[in-house]
């Protein structure tokens, strides 16, 4: 590996996806304020007011006009960015799979926060998960490294896959977390992420009559068309684990693709987890371990397309304890999701977290503890 | 400038296999757009009839560039084409083709917005004053006492002046034009595409259906709208607001025909009473007057 002029900082998670984006050079950024995501939108229009991003930054009315703005931007050729939160990633839900229908390689930051009412800005992965089946690839965070190298990466993947992909950064817990992180060189990121080639899929410019999205002659052109975003983002895992191998080996940094397994040799008991809390979970591993209780932990990077492989890994495994920072009518939506790969007998829910409840190490510990040992009576464990 | 038909030119936009029902009056609109700006234009269509017209995909009977977009998106769209046009240094102009429920109803915030911004986007509302798409139910363009499916007795509330409130924003540019004068509006659309920035024509576009009446009689009812009053031709440029041939010549209310003429040839009007009709003459001097004391407001200053 070559030696890299890495730029060693200090950034919140906001910032971290700025920087991420000015190394990306997108030309067109376009997105509506709202807590926590608010930061990552005003460094950017202070990079392209200081010139240090050469994009157009579109105020708009609201986050519907933030993604269809971007769509419009991405449609004509450009590499478009926009972020959003909660409420504003709900009001774009129409334009959410207008874009992934279009198959537009959009790149949209989504700092995860609870939903009213009340009015909370705090942290939970309900507003995410609920675009799980919009067409976009989405993928979650640990840390503010990560933050910024998934963001990068997530422009190569929707450029390649020629699906939207949605980055997405726990509010506050690591959007407005300072963390020690390295900002690779320009240099390395250009030779990551080539401009983006404006003719694919398609590109609306004067002078060629292409029309896109009028009514089909035949439902069946429509449904073939639904078929191949399906087979697309069953490739885009592939792409998922070649691009962050090809970003590890120019920055020094791989995550595992899919998911990251952390401490699976040897267990009996798996630990699955999204997002920040990862960390804390990780912490109640180790301590368990320690313990002598054999417990391993995979974290979900991508939760769309979703990691059936990977998760189909942990067959074997006694018990599998999956943390929803989210909760639905039916559960928890990963408890669901790793359900359907491994079987509803082997998989003990736990729902926690919500609407920005701090859920501790110690907790994690406690939990994953009473889970395998079977003392809990229900599936799905509300704490 | 002066526009000869018979020099336009005669390239075809609209082709064989576009379906669009007989008589369209937006149709005729659309040729006329590519006329003017066939190599430049880019269009950004939301849900509407514009988007069904077009025929059945993988095809087109629109030889134009399109992106059909949900229906409250298509300012905000062509907004992002226009950027991307910019950074990538292609010469084009975006485009709003929609209609007056994706304008002046639902896309209304984001029209709002476009042109706050200023964005380098010609909008053009096709406006035949209602949701004829979804088989005439009425918008805020339906002019009051006109049947729709939605207000079967006739409207109750008066038609939206888009036109009027998009000037309010400042932007360089709006007029309104018809599919009666193609001429007219050939030449707006060649005035707009001159300005950067947000430009609107507000476009008035029978619509046979949806207005009960013979598909023949197209043209005839735009006509018959200015003729009658009904309708202004106007233009506001560069700061200043005037009235446009033929209806520059109608200040005089005694010049226009009676709005009889217009009414009769349409089914929608066909329940209205002798005193509904005599108030909407009044109503639409009232229209008169206040766009008429808007122009001398709007003067440029010497």
């Amino acid at each position: 590996m070559r030696t890299l002029a890495v730029l060693k900082t200090a950034l919140t998670g906001n910032y971290a996806v700025a920087h991420a984006v000015r190394l990306a050079k997108p030309h067109v950024i376009a997105a509506y304020p709202i807590t926590p995501q608010t930061t990552i939108v005003e460094k950017l229009s202070e990079f392209v007011a200081k010139g240090e991003l050469k994009a157009s930054f579109v105020n708009v009315e609201s986050e519907f006009s933030a993604l269809a703005v971007v769509y419009g931007a991405a449609m004509a050729g450009a590499r478009a960015f926009t972020a959003t939160s909660s409420h504003g990633l709900f009001y774009m839900y129409e334009m959410l799979w207008w874009a992934a229908g279009s198959r537009a390689p959009i790149v949209m930051a989504v700092v995860t926060r609870t939903l009213g009412p009340p009015w909370n800005i705090h942290d939970e992965h309900n507003d995410i998960l609920a675009i799980r089946d919009s067409g976009w690839a989405v993928a979650m965070a640990s840390n503010v490294q990560e933050v910024l190298d998934l963001t990068i990466q997530a422009f190569k993947l929707a450029e390649s896959a020629y699906i939207p992909v949605a980055v997405g950064l726990d509010g506050f817990v690591l959007s407005h977390t300072v963390e020690s992180i390295e900002l690779p060189p320009q240099e390395a990121v250009d030779e990551f992420l080539p401009p983006r080639r404006p003719d694919l899929p398609l590109r609306l410019r004067p002078g060629e009559p292409i029309t896109m999205g009028n009514i089909p002659s035949d439902d069946r052109l429509h449904a073939e068309h639904l078929k191949n975003i399906y087979r697309a983002s069953q490739e885009a895992k592939k792409l998922v684990k070649s691009i962050d191998a090809e970003y590890g080996k120019l920055v020094g940094r791989e995550y595992g693709g899919m998911v990251e397994g952390f401490e699976l040799e040897g267990a009996r008991y798996a630990v699955v987890c999204m997002g920040a809390w990862c960390g804390d979970a990780k912490e109640a591993v180790r301590s368990l371990r320690r313990e002598g209780v054999p417990v391993g932990l995979m974290r979900i990077r991508f939760v769309r397309p979703f990691p059936d492989e990977e998760v189909a890994e942990l067959s074997g495994m006694d018990r599998v304890v999956v943390f929803d920072r989210d909760i639905t009518p039916a559960g928890g939506i990963l408890g669901r999701e790793v359900a359907s790969v491994l079987g509803r007998d082997k998989v003990v829910n736990v729902l926690a977290g919500l609407a920005g409840v701090d859920f501790k190490a110690d907790e994690f510990r406690k939990a994953v503890k009473h889970a395998v040992e079977g003392e809990y009576a229900d599936r799905v464990v509300l704490l | 400038m002066t526009v000869r038909i018979d020099l336009l030119p005669k390239t075809k936009y609209v082709v064989p296999g576009n379906s669009a029902c007989a008589g369209c009056g937006m149709m005729i609109g659309l040729k006329v757009l590519g006329m003017a700006l066939g190599e430049e234009a880019v269009l950004s269509i939301p849900a509407s009839c514009a988007s069904v017209v077009q025929g059945l995909g993988p095809k087109s009977g629109v030889a134009l560039p399109i992106l059909n977009v949900p229906f409250a998106s298509a300012a905000s769209v062509a907004t992002g084409m226009s950027e991307a046009f910019r950074q990538l240094g292609v010469k084009g102009q975006a485009v709003v083709w929609a209609g007056d429920g994706g304008t002046a109803d639902i896309g209304f915030a984001a029209v709002s917005a476009a042109a706050e911004r200023n964005s380098d986007v010609l909008y053009i509302m096709y406006d035949n004053e209602a949701y004829m798409n979804t088989g005439i139910q009425r918008s805020s363009e339906t002019p009051k006492g006109a049947w729709t499916t939605t207000t079967p007795t006739g409207k109750r509330e008066a038609k939206k002046d888009v036109a009027l409130i998009l000037l309010a924003h400042g932007v360089p540019y709006v007029a309104t034009a018809n599919i009666a004068y193609p001429q007219d509006f050939y030449r707006k659309i060649k005035r707009a595409s001159e300005i950067r920035g947000f430009k609107f024509i507000h476009l008035f576009a029978p619509c046979p259906p949806g207005w009960l009446f013979d598909p023949s009689l197209t043209v005839e009812v735009a006509r018959k709208a200015v003729e009658t009053g009904v309708f202004i031709l106007w233009e506001y440029d560069n700061g200043e607001l005037k009235l446009n041939p033929p209806s520059s010549a109608l200040v005089d209310k005694s010049r226009r025909k009676p709005l009889v003429e217009y009414l009769k040839l349409q089914g929608r009007y066909a329940h209205l009473s002798e005193d509904q009709i005599k108030q909407m003459e009044e109503e639409i001097d009232r229209k008169w007057q206040f766009l008429l004391r808007f122009a001398q407001a709007a003067r440029p200053r010497a």
